[in-house]
């Protein structure tokens, strides 16, 4: 009897070991295989590239020039269309998605925080072409219309808001991306907020610190890891997004100092001309701008990383 | 019981692949609602074979005929020499309707706009900036121009719209020689979008805007475009009528001797609109039995009258009657194995 029910339990606490080493080795097979398929898509798009990279070399990450049509090819006018874009977008996402996750974890009254971050939340559940449509039919003519002239008028001395009222261009793209990105910079920022003990900003205030003070000593400065964890992802967003961007940013290969001018960003340019890309060097070139792109957020990303590191150590 | 069993199988295994030949097709996009129309109404006339076209432009199909994915292949370009080349299997192109490039603008006129090939050129690389340019104006002088600056609006994606727009300007500007393609270098200044709603959106959006679109789609979406003037000298508007008189008489004769893969882009010919053109199946010489022989009869009936009639309703322009007989004694000679 005794020994029965040893060898009972002996049978069953192998049996746990087996399933904890499957269950340890199917979790690491997992993880291997994002890494094989991120390594893998980079291969691929090296091989793809490579026609572009023996005709050009380096010069073509700093070479601005995009002709198919003479077969020259250079990334560095997208990289520009892409980062000012990006930039423009968190510039404007940045207040309104912090602000607002703010005031739904410490001001709002309790009732209204469910339907409002339901409402936010929902902005992430609309179609990038729809956002597209909205951008060329409704905001593009807002744009040219009101905001464009009015900014050129009182800002003649600078470059950035002058040339000729198309609508579409890198500011209403930055505008779209924006919008685009609020949801997921709000959300993440709210659960940064309401993962932060009250206890800190009860303190603050029992040391006689104002409602402002509590809030930026004891909830933003605890919090600006995680929110810039949020900004970070909401970029990553704004960088790849294609289709949207396609429709308002006006598509030109150009360079120019003036946010209302037609531009074109990376990931624009491959949807644009991937499907009907004539010769040899026009596909590579693509699958090259494609590299970059993986390559910038890659960098981004690190660098990130690095930052909330030195401010999880700060604290 | 078993023996029933088999046999009753075996019966359902040949019942499947009698009843039903599968063709597959891929590439333009400009025709992909005439060829599809034709495919459907084809499977009424012959129920055995159903044939599925998907329209993912014109490079995509060359692609995958390329590839041997695809039973025959669409293009609104003819292959060049290289894509030729690369084929395992030689392929003729196939004339089956014709579309045209318009251009579109945004004014309030009294009158429609009247082009020539130089003004349209000069407005397409932003040399004439102003409506009330003298160059238009002396094309139009029954019509009061305002004085407002010319938006240009262009093509972001690859297509073979811009292929048939650019090809007309390199035959009517010296500028605009060894400049034509699916994707152009276009003027600092203008903007692009992408496909044919994007830019008729771009155009419907600014007051003075200037761009280019099918044919097909701007008479579904009941755009204005201008009048065109021919090599004739005639001003004509883009319609089946004069889009088909553009391959005909002796141009039929020369799209002929270049086994119909010639561009008729500003054609000589009376009555014709001048930014025009084919588009084609790309069908091997030579194909396996079953599949080929329903190829050459879908061929027969979209070339026949039935199939281009159907075209004309849709806004596509049929081809005229003597280069439809060849291309017909043409299919006569495709080999099946």
């Amino acid at each position: 009897m005794f020994f029965n029910k040893h060898t009972n339990l002996s049978v069953k606490r192998k049996e746990v070991r087996f399933s904890d080493l499957l269950f340890y080795n199917s979790l690491r097979s997992l993880a291997l295989l994002i890494i094989a398929l991120f390594i893998t898509i980079f291969i691929f798009l090296l091989a793809s590239a490579k026609p572009i990279f023996l005709n050009k070399g380096w010069s073509f990450f700093i070479d601005s020039a995009w002709s198919p049509t003479t077969d020259t090819y250079g990334v560095l006018a997208f990289v520009y269309g892409t980062v000012v874009s990006s930039f423009l977008a968190l510039l404007f996402a940045i207040p309104i998605s912090v602000g607002s996750a703010l005031f739904l974890t410490q001001i709002c009254p309790r009732a209204l925080r469910r339907p409002i971050r339901t409402l936010v939340e929902l902005l992430a559940a609309i179609p990038s072409v729809v956002y597209g449509l909205w951008g060329i039919f409704v905001l593009a003519p807002f744009v040219k219309n009101y905001i464009q002239p009015f900014l050129s008028e009182h800002t003649e001395a600078l470059p950035f808001f002058q040339g000729p009222p198309f609508g579409l261009g890198l500011f209403t793209a930055g505008i779209i991306l924006a919008i685009m990105i609020i949801p997921t910079i709000t959300t993440i920022s709210i659960e940064v907020f309401s993962s932060i003990p009250k206890l800190y900003q009860e303190g603050a205030k029992a040391l006689g610190a104002t409602d402002w003070e509590a809030m930026r000593l004891a909830v933003l400065t605890p919090g600006f890891s995680g929110v810039f964890a949020a900004i970070i992802l909401g970029l990553g967003r704004a960088m790849g997004e294609t289709m949207a961007v396609t429709m308002v940013i006006g598509n030109r290969a150009d360079i120019s100092s003036s946010l209302f001018s037609p531009a074109a960003t990376m990931a624009s340019v491959i949807a644009n001309e991937y499907a009907e890309a004539g010769s040899n060097l026009h596909s590579a070139s693509l699958s090259a701008v494609g590299l970059t792109l993986l390559i910038i957020s890659m960098i981004v990303n690190f660098g990130a990383r690095l930052i909330i590191k030195r401010a999880r150590q700060d604290i | 019981m078993k023996m029933i069993f088999l046999s009753f199988s075996l019966f359902m295994t040949l019942n499947v692949f009698a009843a039903n030949t599968l063709i597959n097709g891929a590439g333009a996009t400009f025709p992909e609602p005439i060829y599809t129309k034709w495919f459907a109404e084809f499977k009424k006339a012959d129920p055995d074979t159903s044939i599925n076209y998907q329209g993912i432009g014109s490079g995509g199909g060359i692609k995958q005929l390329t590839a041997g994915t695809v039973d025959f292949g669409a293009t609104d370009v003819p292959m060049n020499v290289e894509e030729m080349k690369a084929l395992k299997s030689p392929a003729l192109h196939i004339p089956t309707v014709m579309g045209a490039v318009v251009i579109t603008y945004n004014l309030k006129l009294s009158k429609p706009l009247k082009l020539n090939g130089e003004v349209i050129a000069d407005i397409f690389s932003g040399k004439i900036k102003k409506w009330n340019d003298e160059k238009i104006a002396k094309l139009n002088p029954d019509i009061q121009l305002p004085v407002l600056a010319i938006v240009v609006a262009t093509r972001a994606d690859g297509s073979g719209t811009t292929a048939i727009f650019s090809d007309y300007l390199s035959k009517v500007s010296a500028d605009w020689k060894n400049k034509s393609g699916k994707t152009v270098d276009w003027f600092r200044g203008s903007v692009a979008a992408k496909g044919n709603a994007g830019v008729a959106g771009l155009v419907q959006q600014a007051e003075g805007a200037i761009g280019y679109v099918e044919l097909v789609y701007a008479v579904q979406n009941k755009l204005a475009f201008a009048l065109v003037q021919n090599k004739a000298g005639e001003y004509v508007e883009a319609s089946t009528k004069s889009v088909s008189a553009a391959a005909g008489g002796k141009v039929t004769k020369e799209i002929i001797q270049n086994n119909f893969k010639l561009s008729i882009t500003n054609s000589e010919m009376k009555g014709a609109y001048p930014i025009s053109s084919f588009t084609w199946f790309l069908i091997h010489e030579t194909m396996p039995k079953e599949k080929g022989s329903k190829i050459v009869k879908m061929l027969n009936w979209s070339l026949g009258k039935s199939g281009q009639d159907l075209a004309a309703d849709m806004n596509f322009a049929p081809l005229p009657k003597e280069l439809r007989e060849a291309v017909l004694t043409k299919i006569k000679g495709i080999k099946l194995n």
